[in-house]
């Protein structure tokens, strides 16, 4: 690109390309596997996953092309903050989607949450009668 | 509501991660721009009064570079496990519900487990139970016991390795015991 | 090199957003479409990272951040009405 193109430049452009690419085919991968997958459960983990990978190689790849140090520190701050985010908002989808039952039970091999549930709605279920009567 | 005062000592991680931002969000690291930042850190921290978070006092930083290393291994591992299996799987992939109880009773220790088992290979936190603090884990690609097995194993040493980077004495203690046993 | 690797980048971006938008009109639940959404909001903030890093500016750096933060926030409210509305049938 620049026109004192040495040795080192040319492969740090080439390292950044290769994590733009693979970053950009993480997105393309989490579209597959929304779509592929068969229940809300398994989406999820399409749609968690692969996001924060993808936007570390991104911000590697700008990290890279910049070429100053001082950008670093900013870029780490933007990955802490998706870190910090997207586990909390897949925690809350999922408790959600668990608790109105958008999941196919045949896909489960086991599930020790579901005694646990059914305990918990059958107690306040008598706490309602109880308060009620 | 109790206005229980609490110490800088404890109030400094939040300051230093405001600054931080602060000065991220300019983009700018000079001294003027900290020390500006650093007021308004401590006017925000004192105006918008949150519930302390319990910090156990200490911090190896000798355990946590080598977690943060295997950490970020784990997210490319996990990024690549679910391609495959969307790619090659899609419809046809098991699942499980598995419930995790932890050592600790610490808030934070058994948020920090949280946020990182949802981001390594194939697990996700449905529901958190605070009183026993058992974690209920959605696991993708589960089809044998032994995997539910091989999967808490793996949790329960990754809370034994964030004990090692910021648990109590008491929880250090437990782990002591139990790698005894 | 650096078009190349533009041209590339938005080819995937595009399909996957595609992929995306399929999933938010076809989504059985409203819960699957909040997904999506957010993955669609993660693909826009890959886009413009690229954008940045072939063009050498920050400018959209903080966009990044709010968008990211912005995903949040509707997720989890929509993730607390859901729940919440499926907790107290009497009220809704």
């Amino acid at each position: 690109m620049s026109p004192d193109s040495t040795g080192l430049d040319a492969w740090v452009d080439v390292l950044s390309a290769v994590f733009m690419i693979v970053g950009a085919t993480m997105s393309l991968g989490a579209a597959i596997g929304l779509l592929r997958f068969p229940d809300l459960l398994s989406r999820m983990h399409a749609a968690t996953k692969p996001q924060v990978l993808g936007l570390f190689l991104l911000l590697a790849s700008i990290g890279l092309q910049m070429r100053t140090l001082w950008v670093w520190p900013v870029l780490l701050v933007a990955w802490i903050f998706q870190l910090l985010t997207v586990p909390v908002s897949a925690h809350m989808v999922g408790r959600a989607g668990y608790r109105t039952k958008h999941l196919h039970r045949e896909l489960l091999t086991s599930d020790e949450l579901e005694a646990v549930v059914q305990k918990a709605a059958a107690k306040a279920a008598r706490e309602d009668g109880s308060g009620d009567g | 509501m109790s206005r229980r005062r609490i110490s800088l000592r404890q109030e400094l991680p939040l300051l230093v991660w405001l600054v931080i931002v602060w000065g991220a969000l300019w983009q700018d690291f000079s001294p003027g721009n900290l020390l500006f930042g650093a007021l308004l850190s401590v006017a925000v921290a004192r105006l918008f009064y949150l519930p302390p978070v319990e910090l156990s006092g200490r911090f190896n930083i000798l355990h946590a570079i080598p977690f943060a290393l295997m950490f970020l291994a784990k997210v490319v591992m996990a990024s690549m496990q679910l391609l495959f299996l969307a790619v090659w799987r899609g419809p046809r992939v098991k699942n499980a519900v598995v419930a995790v109880t932890l050592r600790s009773h610490q808030d934070l220790l058994v948020t920090a487990t949280g946020h990182v088992i949802s981001l390594i290979p194939g697990s996700l936190v449905v529901e958190v139970d605070r009183s026993t603090s058992t974690l209920y884990l959605h696991a993708l690609n589960i089809s044998s016991p032994q995997e539910v097995e091989n999967l808490k194993n793996e949790v329960l040493s990754i809370e034994a390795g964030l004990i090692r980077i910021m648990g109590t004495r008491d929880e250090l203690e437990i782990l002591r015991t139990e790698a005894a046993a | 090199m650096m078009q190349v690797v533009l041209a590339v980048t938005a080819v995937i971006f595009s399909l996957a957003a595609v992929g995306a938008i399929i999933r938010i009109s076809r989504g059985p639940s409203l819960l699957d479409r909040v997904l999506a959404t957010d993955v669609l909001l993660a693909i826009l903030g890959g886009a413009l990272c690229v954008d940045m890093a072939v063009n050498r500016h920050l400018n959209n750096l903080m966009l990044v951040v709010a968008i990211s933060i912005i995903g949040f926030i509707g997720s989890v409210t929509v993730a607390r009405f859901v729940a919440d509305r499926r907790e107290q049938p009497n009220e809704s």
